[in-house]
């Protein structure tokens, strides 16, 4: 084929496509040029163009060939890195004709190139790292065998519950004893820190705003609906960015954790709620950090900052919403941290449990044994480096934070040392279920000394059918053009998410990781609580890792 | 599975009765060792009540460690007991087989019984941290009014191995458990009945939550709180730590061990305390499969079960002889005359409480509290 207009008749001087992360894969014969592919495309990787070609023709009884030009129409893909096919496959999908299809092209330069204008590369997602995760790797083979029956978990009473809250030590109990039982001593004047019981599964912090209505909404109706109807005590954070006003005002509060983070979006509309709240919510999580973006503080595009978006978070339209890396009113952690727990706490008369999120880091354990000797600390909760975000730069979240799994491993023995491991709470958050194996892992990091795990990109992609993946595929939720209107607040592509369904896959999602967990649990001979820093349950074919870890080596 | 035989009575009785008893379950235990322990002693230690009695096995060498360090640390020898020894075939005798009666050192004379009780565990300790690497020492037990005996071997020929047959040792209530090897090699520590601070039980079953229950006592910072040779030992240290160094009454144990769901918890009268010790204990919940009998300081004595009550467990006897098997055939030997209709087989809620000198056994609900 040859160029239908201008005058160079090669392309030496262009990006060839093999320098792409996926090449499109058009059959011509198939297509039936009906534009869909083109019109879809959130990155206009693609585009319809003619090309003349050339073919040769013979008439008549003796061959005469000779060559003829036409005109035809085709689609191309264009090799400008910043329309580079992101794979998401909407083209494939809206094809009625099978003709087009992304192919990834583990020979790409994305990297090298995807760096204009100074700009760094941006993106959503998680890590792009497919390989297996060191959850994944870890097996539970402390089998419950004759000696000791294995629990059967059809028929056996499981109770799948976490206590997220500040538990005071058994020995700082306010109990004195009346006629042989023992009351609570209500004169005491001790302060009884609030705890909540929850599903070890948490909804983790993704905000309105970074996510559309339907997929927020979905969200939390899912929730809703697994404590109404399920009987599953779920707790969802709200991420930075307020919330609904009316759900602030609802009875549905006491499902969801409000997240304050460094840049107090949506707090101005909390703060009036506060007065007219009929329940108190399940938690507040003070925001530090994150898995996926260490150091970075939260980030909004203008493109995704609509009217509605606007008014919830208390700022004007079409303004890029940066939340500072670090709260300004943080000066050390022994002062600004404790006195932002207790500012919190206060808010609520002290009734609602306030912890912080911090990203995984070496430093975890300074963090931690800082919380330790806070009162008022209700938990910590620990993004690893596998966590998911809406926008952040490639960088930060290819090469930035820690592996989850050593560093709860860590701090919960620092807690058994210093015999604290059941005051303060960890959560573990940052990868869960990576590779789909959401109970698995939620199980392994509880063995590990999790109190409990929290979950984003994995619900979103199983919940709202995200095409994100660890090869780079789409990633666009910064863009605010995600193919699936999950991360949008386009209404034009958000329509294409249905909210009740996604509430649907929710409570599908948990009600499935309920029975696995107790398919995990149920032959390792536990039921009535969580194996928390249940060890000797786990093992690893890797010696390295279970030496690091402190569990079995099998193989 | 290892089998558990307990009898309790106003009378003194010699240990092989309940060895015997122990006997009838033979098809359970694999005839791999014998754990015994007497609480409230009669023979030749009836008049030596307020003094602790040191029981353990020494080598030749372990013998001398054993008095430099007693002499050093100003306990004065009262009184010693050793087994009349005849050799069994199969049974390794050792060295040193004692009981001994100890005064306590002077400045400790007059001090209240819970600095005498952290004395004689500390001395334990350190005659265990001494003796263990060559095992030249094991002191099962230091503790007034209470004797312990371990072997490996086969729970009826240790009884005539140690002559008890033939001894004028008699005590009101003996605990044996005949061991079931199954996850340890066979290791004299790792073998029931357990002993803390007068706070003695024993388990058959395996112990799930094994892990996270040693890692919250070993964090409590008190140093009796370890060994853990056998997952087992946890239960006596949770009744220790509950009982002990909480102070909560006796049946909130249970209440420990298998904690009630939310729902049912609101139904007891002692709901708010409940709710919070559930919370603050939380690392002590056990799973089972086991069933566990005890004693405290005072010589009530108890059984109970995991909250799915994955093992037997019987009550039976009259008053002023109780027996606590984890068999039924247990029971007969230990108190044929009794009424058998009036067994007590203790469900998942349920507490047997038998008050000293066996005079009533009570069954403790815990739905009701
Ligand atoms: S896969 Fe997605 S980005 Fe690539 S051409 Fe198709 S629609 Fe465009
Ligand atoms: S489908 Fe949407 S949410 Fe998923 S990766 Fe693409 S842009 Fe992000």
């Amino acid at each position: 084929m040859e160029p239908a207009s201008g005058l160079r008749l090669d392309h030496n001087h262009k990006l060839s496509l093999r320098e792409f992360p996926y090449i499109v894969r058009w059959r011509d014969d198939r297509c039936k040029r009906c534009g869909r592919c083109t019109a879809v495309c959130p990155v206009k990787a693609i585009e319809a163009t003619v090309k003349i070609q050339r073919y040769v023709v013979s008439e008549g009884p003796a061959p005469a060939p000779k060559a003829e030009r036409k005109v035809i129409q085709v689609v191309e893909q264009v090799t400008d890195m910043e329309r580079y096919c992101v794979g998401c496959g909407s083209c494939t999908l809206v094809c009625p004709n099978e003709a087009i299809e992304p192919e990834f092209n583990p020979q790409n330069k994305l990297l090298h190139y995807k760096n204009k204008g100074g700009e760094g590369y941006k993106r959503g997602g998680r890590r792009n790292d497919p390989a297996v995760s060191t959850l994944d790797r870890l097996k539970f083979t402390r089998i419950s065998m004759l000696t000791d029956p294995a629990l059967d978990a059809g028929r056996h009473e499981f109770r799948v519950r976490t206590l997220l809250g500040r538990i005071l030590p058994p020995e700082e109990l306010p109990l004195k004893m009346v006629n042989g039982q023992l009351v609570v001593d209500k004169e005491s004047g001790k302060f009884i820190p609030p705890v909540r019981e929850i599903y070890p599964i948490m909804i983790g912090s993704m905000s309105i705003g970074a996510l559309s209505p339907p997929a927020w909404e979905g969200f939390a109706m899912g929730v809703a609906y697994l404590n109404e109807v399920e009987g599953m005590p779920v707790v969802m954070c709200s991420g930075e960015g307020g919330m609904p006003p009316r759900l602030l005002r609802s009875k549905y509060l006491k499902y969801f954790i409000i997240q304050i983070a460094s840049g107090y979006f949506g707090w101005d509309e909390i703060i009036h709620a506060l007065p007219h709240m009929v329940e108190d919510p399940a938690a507040i999580e003070i925001k530090y950090g994150q898995g996926a973006k260490p150091g970075d503080g939260g980030l909004l595009m203008a493109q995704k900052v609509l009217k509605l978006i606007a008014s919830i978070r208390g700022v004007p339209q079409f303004v890029d919403l940066a939340s500072p890396p670090t709260h300004q009113t943080k000066y050390s952690i022994e002062e600004a941290v404790a006195k932002m727990i207790q500012s919190m706490s206060m808010a609520w008369g002290f009734r609602v449990p306030v912890y912080p999120k911090i990203s995984g880091t070496r430093t975890a354990r300074a963090v931690l044994n800082n919380l330790a000797r806070n009162p008022f600390a209700a938990a910590l909760s620990i993004d690893g480096e596998d966590g998911g975000t809406g926008a952040a730069y490639n960088v930060s979240m290819d090469k930035m934070g820690h592996p989850i799994a050593s560093n709860i491993r860590e701090c919960y023995l620092d807690l058994v040392r210093q015999g604290k491991q059941n005051e303060l709470p960890i959560i573990a958050a940052g990868g869960v279920g990576k590779k789909g194996n959401l109970a698995a892992n939620a199980a392994a990091l509880i063995m590990l000394g999790a109190s409990a795990v929290s979950i984003g990109k994995y619900i979103m992609q199983t919940a709202t059918d995200c095409f994100g993946d660890e090869m780079n595929r789409c990633n666009l939720c910064n863009t605010g053009k995600c193919p699936r209107g999950i991360t949008t607040q386009d209404p034009k592509l958000y329509r294409r998410l249905d909210a009740d369904r996604v509430a649907e896959r929710v409570v599908e999602v948990f009600k499935a990781a309920d029975v696995e967990l107790r398919k995990i649990f149920a032959p390792m001979g536990r039921s009535t609580e969580l194996p928390i820093g249940m060890s000797d349950g786990l093992s690893t074919n890797d010696k390295a890792m279970a030496e690091r870890l402190g569990i079995n080596y099998a193989c | 599975m290892c089998r558990l035989a307990a009898i309790t009575s106003n009378k003194y009785f010699s240990p092989m009765e309940t060895v015997f008893a122990l006997e009838t379950m033979k098809e359970g235990h694999d005839g791999s060792g014998l754990g015994l322990t007497l609480k409230d002693l009669g023979g030749e230690f009836q008049g030596l009540k307020k003094y602790p009695v040191m029981s353990g096995i020494c080598s030749r060498k372990g013998v001398r460690t054993l008095d430099d360090y007693m002499k050093k640390h100003g306990f004065r020898l009262k009184h010693v007991w050793t087994p009349r020894i005849k050799p069994v075939k199969g049974i390794v005798p050792r060295d040193y087989y004692f009981a001994r009666a100890y005064d306590y050192p002077v400045p400790y004379k007059n001090k209240p019984l819970a600095e005498k009780e952290d004395l004689l565990m500390k001395t334990r300790l350190a005659l265990r941290c001494i003796g263990e690497p060559d095992e030249s020492i094991f002191v099962f037990s230091f503790y007034p009014d209470v004797l312990t005996l371990k072997e490996v071997g086969d729970p009826l020929e240790l009884g005539e191995f140690f002559g008890l047959d033939r001894d004028g040792l008699k005590a009101k209530v003996v605990f044996a458990q005949g061991r079931q090897n199954t996850n340890y090699a066979i290791y004299l520590y790792a073998c029931h009945p357990f002993f803390i601070q007068g706070y003695c039980s024993m388990t058959n079953g395996e112990n799930t939550a094994f892990v996270p229950i040693r890692e919250f006592l070993m964090s409590r910072g008190f140093p009796g709180y370890t060994g853990y040779n056998s997952d087992s030992e946890v239960f006596t240290h949770i009744l220790h730590y509950s009982s002990r160094h909480l102070g909560y009454p006796l049946h909130y144990y249970k209440d420990v061990i298998t904690p009630l769901k939310s729902s049912e918890l609101a139904a007891r009268k002692d709901a708010g305390a409940l709710g919070l010790i559930k919370q603050s204990l939380r690392p002590l919940c056990i799973d089972g499969p086991n069933m566990v009998i005890g004693f405290t300081p005072d010589g009530t004595c108890f059984m109970v079960q995991d909250s799915k009550k994955l093992r037997p467990g019987v009550v039976g006897g009259v008053k002023g002889k109780y027996a606590l098997m984890s068999e039924e055939c247990g029971v007969d030997k230990a108190v044929p005359e009794r009424n058998k209709a009036k067994d007590i087989f203790p469900m998942k809620y349920d507490m047997v409480i038998i008050s000293p000198g066996a005079e009533e056994v009570k069954v403790w609900n815990q739905l009701q509290g």
